[in-house]
């Protein structure tokens, strides 16, 4: 069943960004369109993300957006690079917003990200490092539960406040914007668009395989494990610890690749995408779609998404409440998801109780 | 006293709040043999349990296994690679996963997340498992997850489990409780057809059972040894009626 799912997701995902991206080449589908619906493909990646680790470790990241934001970041960094003497004060050593804050040379860990390559690398590089001092400190300390989703809801806070600042030089408030090109296209143009939103859909296809292939592994069966009893996978001789170390910095890196995804189509990444409500977001989109099923995370994604961008045109006012309702109402009629909801009625019905006569 | 020594607590105290669940115990396990351990609620048996598995670090005392490893030393994981099973008392199985799965999660081997990542279920591996099935008689439940088992068979489950770990030395707490007779008796030859090949300390409550078994029984009594020998020496043993059988 959930093989038929994936395959069916895989399709979906491709062939759909394929048919989008053909129907805008010969005009029947609009620029905006195209960016819209990769925003979303990244955003399903952070809910794949989330679902690895929460659905097959429970381990509750609520800080989960972090990851996609600082692989947004370098890539936003790489896009800055590439404006040159383009901005406003045509400065073409340093970004605008360092020549705003009268900084004479570049800091040094701006150097570097002139290269596409390098910037793709530190994309994947800074999710994965910071997810694995942190993991682990935490895992090995033991701490879970609602302890650890703390902790993660403190570690995004805590980048947000610091991002915020200007003398971090990441641009502070107003963040890393004003793109112009893309490895050397114009970020402007349709082709690149179409570019990008077929590039999230191979990215969250890629990652889907990998992590299906993960849960399904053996690897998987002891993380599925240690996520119901843990003290038990001790006794048999296995260490936990290390079983949540490496999901949760692959879980990190694939974050990242969204946000790196993300941040050439919006046109922006600043501190906000550290704000804690995001990572809930996250939660909800896989809670909606189904946790533990990894399909149903990035059908989450899609789903949620593709609603608020409805709701925040139809009911301006009133979006925040439609999506609370949303998630109050699915976690209490479908507490395993919309996926939920097709697994059981293909399942086999459970054989009715039958009372002896006597 | 000639045979070798597998297990010796020596002066072993645990304090829980002030609260000593073990005092100064002592206790020497043979290897090969089977020993039955009885007590009161609160005597320290889990507990016992807990330091020889790591669980619980003892405030004094050394735990010695084999000829020379102090297991105070050591955590859960590495006292299970040098061949300590534990059974819990409430059977603890991977509810989600198949019978034929919890087994091989269970069998001996390569712990490490770089190995399990790519591992392939190899004959050997199965020829095992099939073998572990037949001795614990669920051969034919192998699809059904763990979690839909009756409360016996995640008991022998968990037995078949600790077997698949290739233990030396088997902790099994309380694997009677709840069974039917039936089932009880069965548990009983389980254990005396593994006690062939390993040494077992069985925590139990069932009086019964333990007669069955047919072994040496140790009577703990607030955190220490209160009597040890045969089933009809300590059950007439009169500390023992006094603290224990006689209420």
């Amino acid at each position: 069943m959930s093989k038929v799912s994936t395959i069916l997701c895989l399709v979906l995902i491709l062939g759909g960004a394929g048919l989008l991206a053909a129907g805008n080449a010969t005009g029947a589908v609009p620029t905006y369109a195209i960016s819209l619906v990769g925003k979303y493909l990244c955003y399903a990646m952070l809910a794949l993300a989330v679902d690895l680790v929460w659905g097959f470790a429970g381990i509750l990241s609520l800080g989960h957006a972090a990851f996609f934001a600082l692989g947004g970041y370098a890539m936003g960094m790489y896009l800055m690079r590439q404006i040159g003497t383009r901005g406003v004060y045509g400065n073409a050593i340093l970004p605008d917003f360092m020549v705003f804050l009268n900084w004479k040379e570049l800091p040094w860990y701006w150097h570097g990200f002139d290269n596409p390559l390098f910037a793709i690398l530190i994309a994947l590089a800074v999710p994965g490092l910071l997810a694995f001092v942190f993991g682990w400190f935490a895992f090995r300390s033991r701490v879970s539960g609602v302890y650890l989703s703390i902790i993660t809801q403190a570690l995004t806070y805590a980048l947000l406040l610091a991002f915020f600042r200007n003398d971090m030089g990441f641009g502070g408030n107003n963040g890393l914007t004003d793109f112009k090109d893309i490895f050397g296209f114009s970020l402007q143009s349709d082709g690149v668009r179409r570019g990008l939103l077929l590039a999230s859909a191979g990215f969250l296809a890629l990652q889907l395989v990998v992590a299906r292939y993960v849960v399904t592994s053996r690897f998987g069966k002891v993380l599925i494990a240690v996520r119901d009893t843990e003290s038990r996978t001790r006794f048999l001789g296995y260490r936990p610890e290390r079983y949540k170390l490496f999901v949760f910095v692959l879980s990190a890196v694939m974050a990242g690749i969204g946000g790196a995804l993300y941040v050439p189509q919006v046109g922006i990444i600043n501190p906000s995408e550290f704000a804690p409500a995001n990572s809930i977001e996250a939660v909800i989109w896989v809670a909606v779609g189904g946790r533990g099923t990894l399909v149903g995370a990035i059908l989450g994604a899609l789903l949620v998404n593709a609603g608020k961008t409805y709701f925040t045109g139809a009911l301006p006012e009133l979006w925040l409440f439609a999506l609370g309702a949303l998630f109050i109402l699915v976690t209490l009629l479908l507490p395993k998801g919309i996926l939920g909801l097709f697994a059981r009625s293909t399942a086999r019905p459970a054989p009715p109780v039958v009372e002896p006569a006597e | 006293m000639s045979t070798d020594t597998l297990l010796y607590l020596d002066n072993v105290t645990v304090s829980f709040d002030g609260f000593r669940a073990l005092n100064a115990l002592s206790l020497f396990l043979q290897a090969g043999e089977m020993r039955a351990v009885i007590g009161p609620n609160g005597a320290g048996k889990t507990t016992m349990m807990d330091v020889i598995t790591g669980k619980t670090r003892p405030d004094e005392g050394k735990v010695v296994f084999g000829r020379d490893t102090d297991l105070t030393r050591l955590d859960e994981p590495a006292i299970a690679a040098l061949g300590i099973g534990r059974k819990f008392q409430k059977p603890t199985v991977f509810e989600p996963h198949t019978v034929w799965d919890n087994l091989l999660l269970a069998l001996a081997g390569d712990r490490r997340p770089r190995f399990t990542l790519w591992a392939r279920q190899s004959s050997e591996e199965r020829d095992r498992i099939e073998a572990i099935l037949r001795t614990i008689r669920l051969a034919d439940h192998i699809k059904r997850p763990a979690g839909d088992l009756s409360h016996g068979q995640k008991q022998w489950l968990e037995i078949g489990m600790l077997l698949a770990q290739e233990p030396q030395l088997l902790l099994v707490d309380e694997p009677v409780a709840g069974m039917t007779d039936a089932e009880t008796e069965q548990t009983a030859e389980l254990l005396r057809e593994i006690n062939k090949t390993r040494s077992v300390v069985v925590v139990e409550h069932d009086m019964h059972f333990v007669r069955a078994l047919g072994v040496k029984v140790t009577v703990l009594h607030e955190g220490s040894v209160l009597s040890e020998g045969s089933i009809d020496h300590v059950s007439n043993d009169p500390r023992v009626i006094e603290v224990y059988l006689g209420r």
